[in-house]
C-alpha cells in the first residue's frame, strides 16, 4: 500500500468550545479554540481526553468535519445512547470548557487537495463527518477535481449538514450528492426505504476505469458490504480507503 | 492530572479490573482495517516465513492445521481506545513455527494478504507470547476480523496482530510497517501507552 508520513510527536493541548451547533437531535458540532493546533489533513482524526473533578479520565477516537482553518478544530458527535462520553459532549459540555485533544490523528484515511483522480466518498450515518471534511477542503482549495458522494442515512431526519450539502450540489461546481434511506424515505423519493446495492453504487459512482480514489466510512456492516461492492465492480483494492465505527464508541 | 471538564463524571469505575492508560472496556468486538477485506482462498493459501538469507518456510492451510495449536485466552488493546478482556483463540505458536526456522534476524515486517504490514522485535514473537491463529470464541474466524488466520500478539496494540496475515520477514533492520509509516509507534506497548510516534 501507498505510504503516507506523518511525522512528529502528538502532544495533549487544551481546547476550548468556541461554539456548538444541533446537526440533528442527537448530534451536535463542536468548534473547538486549540492553541498551538499544528492543522490537519481532511479525513484526519484527534483523541479527545476528559477528565473527572475526582481525577478518572477516558478518551475517545472522533473525526475532523471541517479542513484546517488556523486554530479551530470542529468535531461532529453522534450521541450513543449509554455512552460514556458522546452524551456528556453532546449534552452538557458548554461554550467556554475545556477538553483536553491531541491529534491530528492519522495518514492514511486522508485526501490531499493536489490529488488529480476523481473522488467517490461513501457514507453511512455518521461516517459524513471526516468525508464532509474532504467536500469542504475541496472547495476551500479551490480544485476542480470531480467528487461524487453517497450518502446514506437511516430516515430523513438522520441526515447531518443536509442544507449545506445540498447548497454545496448546487455551487460546487463538480460535486454531486446522491442521498439513500435505509428505513424512511422523504415525501415523493421515488422507491421505498433500501440498504444500498451494487446498482446505487454503479449509477452514482465512478466507473472503475477512472480510476478513482474511494473512501468509504460508516458502521463496519456498512463498510464491509460497499468495500465489497466496490471490489466486485472492479476497483482497485489499493485505491479504496475505509474506515469503521465499531458497534460501541460512545 | 488532566484538565478537568466541568461536568464530566465518567462511568461508575470499575473495581478489580486494570486497563491500560486511556483505554476502556468493550463487550463487543469493533472492526478496525485500512481497506476492503480480502478474500483469501483457502486452497491457495500459504504462510511463508523468509529469513533473512532469503530462505523460505511455507506451510499450506493443510500443513498449519496438523500442527500443535494452543487455546490462548488474552485481553486485547485497540489504539482507538478499546479494550476486550478473556478473549478465547486457538492457533498455532509461532514458537511451533519459528522451531526450525535458522535465523540471526532481530525484527520482523509480517505480511498479510491485501497488502498490510506491520512491524515489530522477533522476541515479541516468541517465548508464548503470539499465534497464528484461526478460531475465535468457539468459530472459525469470521474475514472481518482477519479469517481465515491472522497472527496474535495480545501484550502489543492490536494492529500489530495482523489480519490476513500470509507471512512474516526476518530482518537486521526495523522496516516500519503500514501504520507504523503513518504516524504510530514502532513498537506499541499499551501499558505504556506507546500510540503514536514519540510516545
Amino acid at each position: 500500500m501507498a505510504r503516507a508520513a506523518v511525522p512528529g510527536r502528538l502532544t495533549w493541548r487544551v481546547g476550548r468550545l468556541a461554539e456548538a451547533r444541533a446537526e440533528t437531535p442527537t448530534a451536535r458540532t463542536l468548534v473547538l479554540d486549540v492553541p498551538g493546533w499544528p492543522g490537519h489533513l481532511p479525513g484526519q482524526h484527534v483523541d479527545v481526553r476528559l477528565t473527572a473533578d475526582d481525577g478518572y479520565s477516558t478518551q475517545r477516537s472522533y473525526s475532523i468535519a471541517a479542513p484546517a482553518d488556523g486554530e479551530r478544530v470542529e468535531l461532529t458527535i453522534q450521541a450513543v445512547p449509554e455512552g460514556e462520553v458522546s452524551p456528556y459532549l453532546t449534552e452538557v459540555f458548554s461554550p467556554g470548557d475545556p477538553v483536553e485533544v491531541r491529534g491530528p490523528v492519522g495518514g492514511w484515511f486522508v485526501w490531499r487537495p493536489a490529488a488529480m483522480d476523481p473522488v467517490l466518498l461513501v457514507a453511512g450515518g455518521s461516517g459524513i463527518v471526516p468525508l464532509m471534511a474532504m467536500i469542504r477542503a475541496r472547495r476551500a482549495a479551490g480544485s476542480r477535481v470531480p467528487f461524487r458522494l453517497i450518502y446514506s442515512v437511516r430516515t430523513p431526519g438522520d441526515v447531518y449538514y443536509g442544507d449545506e450539502l445540498r447548497r454545496r450540489a448546487r455551487d460546487d461546481a463538480g460535486l454531486d450528492v446522491t442521498f439513500a434511506y435505509t428505513r424512511e424515505v422523504p415525501e415523493g423519493w421515488p422507491h421505498p426505504p433500501r440498504r444500498i446495492g451494487v446498482a446505487d453504487v454503479n449509477t452514482n459512482g465512478w466507473p472503475p476505469a477512472l480510476t478513482p480514489d474511494c473512501y468509504v466510512c460508516g458502521p463496519t456492516g456498512f463498510v464491509e458490504a460497499v468495500a465489497d461492492i466496490l471490489v466486485a465492480l472492479g476497483h482497485e483494492p489499493r485505491r479504496l480507503r475505509t474506515e469503521r465505527f465499531g458497534p460501541t464508541g460512545g | 492530572m488532566g484538565i478537568v471538564s466541568p461536568g464530566f463524571h465518567g462511568r461508575p469505575r470499575a473495581s478489580g479490573v486494570t486497563l491500560p492508560p486511556g483505554q476502556y472496556l468493550t463487550e463487543d468486538f469493533p472492526v478496525l482495517s485500512a481497506g476492503p477485506t480480502p478474500r483469501v482462498p483457502m486452497d491457495r493459501w500459504e504462510f511463508v516465513i523468509t529469513t533473512e538469507t532469503s530462505r523460505e518456510h511455507r506451510w499450506t492451510w493443510a500443513d498449519l492445521m496438523a500442527l500443535p495449536s494452543d487455546t490462548p485466552t488474552v485481553d486485547i488493546h485497540c489504539v482507538t481506545k478499546w479494550s476486550k478482556l478473556g478473549t478465547s483463540w486457538q492457533g498455532v505458536s509461532l514458537d511451533t513455527l519459528m522451531s526450525d526456522v535458522d535465523t540471526a534476524a532481530d525484527y520482523a515486517l509480517v505480511h498479510s494478504y491485501g497488502g498490510y504490514t506491520t512491524n515489530l522485535p522477533l522476541a515479541d514473537l516468541l517465548d508464548g507470547q503470539a499465534w497464528v491463529a484461526y478460531r475465535f470464541d468457539g468459530e472459525d474466524l469470521h474475514p472481518e476480523h482477519g479469517g481465515p488466520a491472522r497472527l496474535l500478539v495480545p501484550h502489543l496494540y492490536f494492529w500489530k496482530s495482523a489480519k490476513w496475515v500470509r507471512g512474516i520477514q526476518l530482518r537486521f533492520d526495523d522496516e516500519p510497517g503500514f501504520w507504523e509509516t503513518a504516524g504510530y509507534h514502532d513498537y506499541g506497548d499499551p501499558w505504556r501507552e506507546q500510540r503514536y510516534q514519540g510516545d
